[in-house]
């Protein structure tokens, strides 16, 4: 028969460009997400509640576009919006006996919870997205072209990636934030004040988590529904501990997340449709590959923060 | 204070026995009206499924004797049992449109057991007598027609003679739409392939996302799907430059340029049979399929890029589906593993209920289910 499908040589060209175009698009809200978290946890705090906050963020960066015609007021409006959640997070686990792993279950929740209820009206209409660069012009293949096509907000993070390694590792602020993560008496007993750093530390983490969401529901796929989600914000928990706690190995960690997002789709249109179950929960397996080659209860992770209720 | 607790609980049971009174007379006040319940998977507006469902229930709220009452985003659980025993308790509802494909068993049959004077209206399920209660029955509309008429249309309009079809999960009434667009484009050229995509789920925006890039980095010109919401796919190709059929609504606004037509349901027509049997006291109609011709299912408006012998013959072949005279699954079939499904000759009628457990892809379908 005429329509008999022959499955031609693998295009090993295709699937590489697919995963490197999925690494950049899938991994940017991954890269934004982690790096708020490690500022978080660097300070001694793990906010579970980023998932919330990203799906919040998404919101309202979304209905901020609509309403201003302007989707970089939009990402700022989610950046605030995760600021205050952040801090929210921040300020009740600096009361006494709160757990701030539970907290952040219920932020979680929380977050998720209003945006949906606030959301609903947004999920029709059409915002105005975020731009990219074309830096593929110079290309006839169209595949190469799309895959060039880099987003503003990916250039951002990386360079906050690099700003943030910096910071830690150079400046005083990065210092103060990694003495009160590591060793909360030492940096007592120095005279610096444990909760207004961590809380600010939580506060911005929950500005970049929000950003990411932003860019999910403002570049791609560029609109807002109740699915958008779908464990970033949770994931990105166990990116920081791959990363080593490292901002510059955050971005690294959040292109193999991207790139695994892409794997499922991107096999399945060069004809190996197989196992696609298998391929498409590839983000999640991974997930659980890393926490089981890292987290052992023998050993403690090199690089962990000491203050760090994961690691105490 | 021992008299002050009995006290209490006489007031108490009082009042309690008081309210179920009132209430009793107050759903035996509204007795002449019939009470209908919604209930939706996902929000009102999602440019998709739920969408379809919603816009016909508000058409049967604004029918004289109906009181409507429904719910969003009630997930596929324990809790659209609730929310059901909610509505036929609190609301005194009488009949009920659970419509997700998700809710029939076990949920719906397990309420329906349980209130077996509520008719239950359920959509996409197969209802099976002497398996399945008498008060519950299951409606859904021969869409797989629309999406002939959109293949048909695509392999008009395609240039590089690939299709893309984004599909959420393997089952049957997926798998008859995927089959159907791409036997319409074949009756126009036998070359055309569709290359299909399953993300894993109903609603999962970025891979959808990424599955509309990775197809149209493959040289696909014209894509469709079947995900809850549509809006993510068609808003991709329309920015990349390609072209769209749509489903479950229309999607033409989110698509100017690229929209060529869609598959739509029309839930009015079957929800209205349900609605009138129902208040004129007839039984519970159990099993209800309709299609083009019964109105159940309808296409979009034609794109303004559609040119004009492709809208010729899709409507060549709408006006022999409206008569009746157009089966699309018909011999000779083979699956695209190169089995013979349907002999030459062979002919599968539309209402053969054997198409509902479908579980094949056809020839020319790059995919695997």
């Amino acid at each position: 028969m005429l329509n008999e499908v022959v499955p031609s040589a693998f295009d090993f060209g295709s699937l590489a460009l697919a995963l490197f175009a999925g690494a950049i698009r899938i991994g940017t809200p991954f890269l934004f997400v982690s790096l708020g978290e490690c500022l978080t946890e660097k300070a001694g705090r793990v906010n579970l509640g980023l998932e919330g906050i990203l799906v919040c963020g998404a919101m309202t960066g979304y209905a901020v576009s609509l309403q201003t015609g302007s989707p970089w007021i939009g990402v700022l409006g989610a950046g605030i919006s995760g600021l205050v959640l952040g801090a929210f997070h921040g300020l009740v686990c600096s009361l006494r006996g709160v757990n701030d792993i539970a907290f952040g279950i219920a932020l979680m929740v929380f977050g998720t919870g209003l945006a949906f209820y606030l959301g609903t009206p947004y999920i029709q209409p059409q915002a105005p997205t975020l731009p990219a660069f074309a830096l593929g012009d110079w290309s006839t293949n169209s595949q190469l072209r799309n895959a060039l096509e880099i987003n503003v907000l990916f250039l951002v993070g990386v360079v906050l990636a690099g700003l943030l390694h910096w910071g830690m590792a150079s400046t005083r602020w990065g210092l103060v934030l990694r003495l009160v993560g590591d060793h909360a008496e030492t940096a007592r007993a120095l005279g610096y004040r444990l909760i207004p750093v961590r809380v600010t530390a939580t506060a911005a983490g929950g500005f970049l988590a929000a950003v990411g969401g932003a860019y999910l529901s403002l570049y791609y796929p560029g609109s807002w529904n109740e699915g958008l989600s779908s464990g970033q914000g949770l994931m990105a928990v166990a990116l920081v501990i791959f990363a080593r706690w490292r901002p510059w190995r955050c971005l690294f960690a959040a292109l193999l997340f991207g790139a695994a997002g892409a794997l499922g789709p991107a096999l399945q249109s060069l004809g190996i449709t197989s196992g696609y179950y298998l391929f498409n929960a590839a983000p999640y397996v991974l997930t659980l590959v890393i926490m089981v080659i890292t987290c052992r209860p023998d050993r403690t992770i090199s690089g962990a923060p000491g203050e760090l209720s994961l690691t105490r | 204070m021992s008299n002050f607790n009995r006290r209490k609980f006489l007031i108490t049971t009082g009042a309690i026995a008081l309210t179920s009174t009132l209430s009793f007379e107050l759903a035996h006040a509204a007795g002449k009206k019939l009470i209908v319940g919604f209930l939706y998977v996902g929000p009102r507006d999602d440019f998709g499924y739920n969408q379809a469902h919603a816009h016909a229930a508000s058409i049967i709220k604004k029918m004289p004797g109906i009181k409507m009452f429904d719910e969003e985003k009630v997930p596929e659980t324990v809790a659209v049992q609730k929310s059901m025993e909610a509505m036929i308790r609190q609301d005194g509802a009488s009949l009920i449109f659970p419509t997700s494909f998700g809710y029939f068993s076990p949920h719906v049959i397990k309420v329906a057991k349980k209130y077996p004077k509520v008719r239950f209206a359920h959509c996409g399920g197969l209802w099976t007598k002497g398996k399945h209660p008498m008060n519950v029955g299951s409606f859904f509309g021969y869409i797989e027609e629309c999406q002939y008429l959109n293949g048909v249309v695509a392999g008009y309009m395609s240039k590089s003679k690939k299709l893309g079809f984004v599909a959420a999960k393997a089952i049957p009434q997926v798998l008859l739409n995927i089959n159907a667009f791409t036997l319409g484009a074949q009756s126009v050229d036998p070359s055309i392939t569709t290359r299909l995509i399953f993300t894993g789920d109903w609603s999962m925006p970025v891979k959808e996302a990424e599955a509309a890039n990775s197809l149209i980095d493959q040289g696909v010109d014209v894509l469709t799907c079947h995900v809850d919401g549509p809006k993510v796919v068609v808003e991709t190709a329309e920015k990349r430059g390609v072209m769209t059929c749509g489903y479950h609504v229309s999607q033409a606004k989110l698509a100017p340029k690229g929209y060529l037509t869609g598959a739509e349901w029309n839930w009015v027509t079957p929800y209205t049979t349900i609605v009138k049997a129902a208040q004129e006291g007839k039984p519970m109609i159990n099993f209800l399929r309709g299609g083009l011709k019964d109105g159940f299912v309808k296409m979009s408006p034609y794109g303004a890029s559609v040119s004009a012998n492709a809208k010729a013959k899709a409507d060549e072949i709408k006006n022999k589906m409206l008569a009746g005279k157009y089966p699309i699954f018909k011999g000779p079939l083979k699956d695209n593993k190169g089995k013979v499904i349907i002999p030459a000759g062979v002919i599968q009628e539309q209402t053969d209920i054997k198409l509902e457990s479908m579980n094949y892809l056809v020839a020319g379908v790059m995919g695997q289910v």
